[in-house]
């Protein structure tokens, strides 16, 4: 169409960009520029969550010891941690729907973009603590033709205990309120909760006492796991799918 | 002149100067890496229809193998076509060669590394999770210091060329190389807390915002531009004919380049993230659909008065189920993006489906047909060893793709359904998630099939080309043996 006319007569804007290669450089980066500082900039400068980051608390050692192993397993290639706010998903994952504020200490970020598998933002304190261990060990025997593939090494691999502090440090350097005393008693703090969790889930399966110890990396997956939700806006009387009502939160 | 150049300009003697061995290297690069990362999308694609296949091993799983599928096709297959291409093309367009030789071979070495860094790095489950960014921050780095040595080339070649005007594939290269880094810098700002592991500096909803600003955009400018560009030098030549127009050529790249940055939050619909963001990023994503058809039809148009060619010449064949597909997938994109549809479509296969018709038919086809077009030239061969190989490849992935993204379209929606199906009382119809997860087996077993046949056909074409290589040479590229036009 306009190839003939563009070389018989020159276009303005042949002669002036498209012969000037820093020129034409530097107005596409421009170009590029503008959608992403509009979009972005804003919530960081006025940050929707300024009220939540007061409130909400940090993930413990522990837990951020299981999120580690959650992002390091690709949890979030198959769930999601985003209930929408839909009827059928609030029925059916059981809570409110998610709100911004439940992530402020995610780093990074967990939404994930498929649903092989059930969205998981509901699931802390769904299931007892041995669900979780028998769940990793043999998906299958907790859920009937699951086709989620086993993770039986989270049962013997231990948690580095040795990283937890340099963990959390960088977290504190990019913005998460962790005290340096938090810091400094991680490896207390996580043994605490660690024994907690591998004592109930010894308990609930009449495991020997050395079956399961506080540094397993199922441990520290399961503390994170029944975390999630917990950060959930107070929320109205919801139904259950089988259509008994129950309180969320 | 040079808006034909492309379509006209016959190998001249300037071309003897012309390093093309750098070209045949990362053509090699995209043949091997393409292999490698189907397999391994066919591997996960069997995984998901038989979990056993995960081998019980922390190596194998889904999980891990998929982030490795998506790096090897995008910045392996993709990427190193891209430079093929770009390395081929823009001495013949600016009539000069490449700046400087050591950074041309700095990028395709270091590139390789990175992509050798990333296969042993994924299934060790060394990740930051971003998609599309997974890559720990040790080979972050090497990223932008490879992408800066080829940008250097990039533009010292321009500041050094022989043409004073800037061909239109030159324009999306440029967009190609300029926006990368901008994106692979802002989404990797982290803290590093040990030699794998790292932080990023925003949190939740930020995180998830920036995130997706760049991994939309790493479908914008990484395989959306500068394929653009290959298109623009590519299927003229192919063709012998000029770029349909020149106008369209010029709205439709800077639409493309000012609307795509906005369209990232569309994978964020629903979510935590405020609502003008969120309209924002839907309402760009519904603009982007005339740039992205302005493209479509430029390449189509490009073939009026060469449609008889379809019947016999299969490189045209690939290169217009390309631009189709490219067409069909940017019309179905922005459909996604609106609030309503993307209620159902987001989280189930459906969104698998669409990425697989741009990936498989758009990328994967003008791939093939760039590189069947290339082959003989570089290597100094009269013609492709079988063109009926050439034109069963074409076939088997066709029919591949079809199956791919059919039957992912049908499970997405059909999830999608029954996710949200409520009875009269309100309740849900399918509480039991496994129900749902069932129904997909069928579904998943078509989808690994058309995988195997997309593999197949990339199999079959570097069978093609090792037996192009190894016939005895002519000692004249085809183009000069019949000058274009």
């Amino acid at each position: 169409m306009s190839d003939n006319n563009a070389q018989k007569s020159e276009h303005w804007h042949r002669r002036l960009l498209e012969g000037k290669g820093a020129l034409f450089a530097v107005l596409t980066t421009v170009a590029i520029s503008i959608g992403g500082i509009a979009e972005i900039i804003p919530l960081i400068t006025a940050d929707p969550d300024v009220e939540a980051r007061e409130r909400i608390q940090p993930y413990t050692a522990l837990e951020l010891a299981g999120r580690d192993i959650y992002v390091r397993e690709g949890c979030y290639v198959c769930h999601s941690q985003m209930v929408r706010p839909f009827r059928s998903e609030t029925l059916r994952y059981g809570r409110t729907w998610s709100h911004s504020e439940e992530y402020v200490w995610d780093r990074p970020f967990q939404l994930g973009s498929r649903r092989a598998g059930p969205d998981l933002h509901g699931v802390g304190k769904k299931y007892p603590d041995s669900w979780h261990y028998d769940h990793m060990r043999d998906p299958r025997s907790k859920t009937d033709g699951s086709v989620m593939p086993p993770y039986p090494w989270l049962l013997t691999w231990k948690i580095d205990t040795a990283d937890i502090q340099a963990t959390m440090t960088a977290h504190k350097i990019a913005g998460t309120p962790y005290t340096d005393e938090q810091i400094a008693q991680a490896g207390e703090s996580m043994q605490e909760q660690g024994t907690a969790i591998a004592d109930r889930i010894k308990t609930d399966l009449k495991l020997a006492d050395d079956k399961v110890k506080w540094d397993d990396e199922i441990v520290a997956l399961t503390a994170y796991l029944q975390s999630l939700g917990r950060n959930k806006p107070d929320e109205v009387v919801l139904e259950s799918g089988d259509g008994s009502a129950e309180v969320s939160q | 002149m040079a808006t034909t150049a492309a379509a006209a300009a016959p190998l001249n003697q300037a071309a003897a100067n012309y390093d093309d061995g750098i070209v045949k290297r990362f053509l090699i690069a995209t043949v091997v890496w393409g292999i490698v990362g189907m397999l391994v999308g066919v591997w996960i694609a069997l995984e998901l229809a038989w979990w056993p296949a995960n081998m019980e091993l922390p190596y194998f799983t889904f999980s891990r193998l998929r982030p490795l599928h998506t790096n090897a096709v995008i910045f392996a297959f993709a990427g190193n076509i891209c430079f093929t291409g770009i390395y081929y093309s823009m001495p013949r367009l600016l009539k000069t060669p490449m700046w400087n030789k050591f950074l041309s071979e700095f990028h395709f070495w270091g590139w390789q590394l990175i992509i050798v860094s990333a296969a042993l790095t994924l299934p060790f489950g060394l990740t930051q999770s971003k998609e599309y960014a997974e890559l720990i921050w040790p080979i972050d780095l090497a990223i932008a210091v490879v992408w800066v040595a080829f940008a250097v080339n990039f533009f010292g070649t321009i500041a050094t060329r022989k043409v004073k005007h800037l061909y239109v594939a030159i324009w999306f290269y440029m967009s190609f190389v300029l926006t990368i880094p901008v994106l692979h810098i802002f989404n990797n700002l982290a803290i590093p807390a040990t030699l794998t592991r790292s932080y990023p500096i925003y949190t939740g909803m930020t995180d998830g915002l920036v995130q997706w600003w760049y991994g939309h955009n790493a479908v914008g400018f990484f395989l959306t531009t500068p394929f653009l560009g290959l298109m623009y030098y590519f299927l003229p030549r192919a063709a012998k004919r000029p770029v349909y127009s020149y106008r369209l050529s010029i709205i439709h790249f800077w639409a493309l380049v000012f609307l795509y940055i906005w369209a990232g939050p569309h994978h964020l619909l629903y979510s935590g993230l405020p609502d003008w963001v969120q309209t924002t990023g839907m309402v760009f994503s519904l603009m982007l659909l005339a740039p992205s058809w302005g493209g479509m039809l430029n390449g189509l148009l490009t073939l009026r008065g060469a449609w008889d060619r379809l019947r016999t010449d299969y490189i045209l064949k690939m290169m217009v189920v390309a631009v189709s597909f490219y067409g069909m997938s940017t019309f179905e994109g922005p459909m996604m993006s609106i609030r309503a549809v993307n209620g159902l479509s987001h989280y189930t296969n459906w969104t698998i489906g669409h990425v697989h018709s741009g990936a498989l038919g758009w990328v994967g086809m003008l791939t093939f047909a760039i590189a069947y077009w290339l082959v003989p030239r570089l290597w100094g061969k009269k013609q492709i060893w079988s063109h009926s190989l050439g034109e069963t490849h074409f076939w088997i992935g066709t029919i591949g793709i079809v199956l791919y993204t059919v039957s992912m379209w049908a499970a997405g929606v059909m999830e999608g359904l029954m996710w949200r199906a409520v009875d009269a009382d309100g309740l849900l119809v399918y509480t039991n998630f496994m129900d749902i997860v069932h129904q997909l087996s069928p579904f998943y077993w078509i989808r690994f099939a058309g995988g195997l046949m997309y593999l197949a056909g990339a199999v079959l074409m570097a069978f093609n080309f090792i037996m192009t290589v190894m016939q005895p040479s002519t000692g004249s590229a085809p183009a000069a043996a019949q000058p274009a036009k």
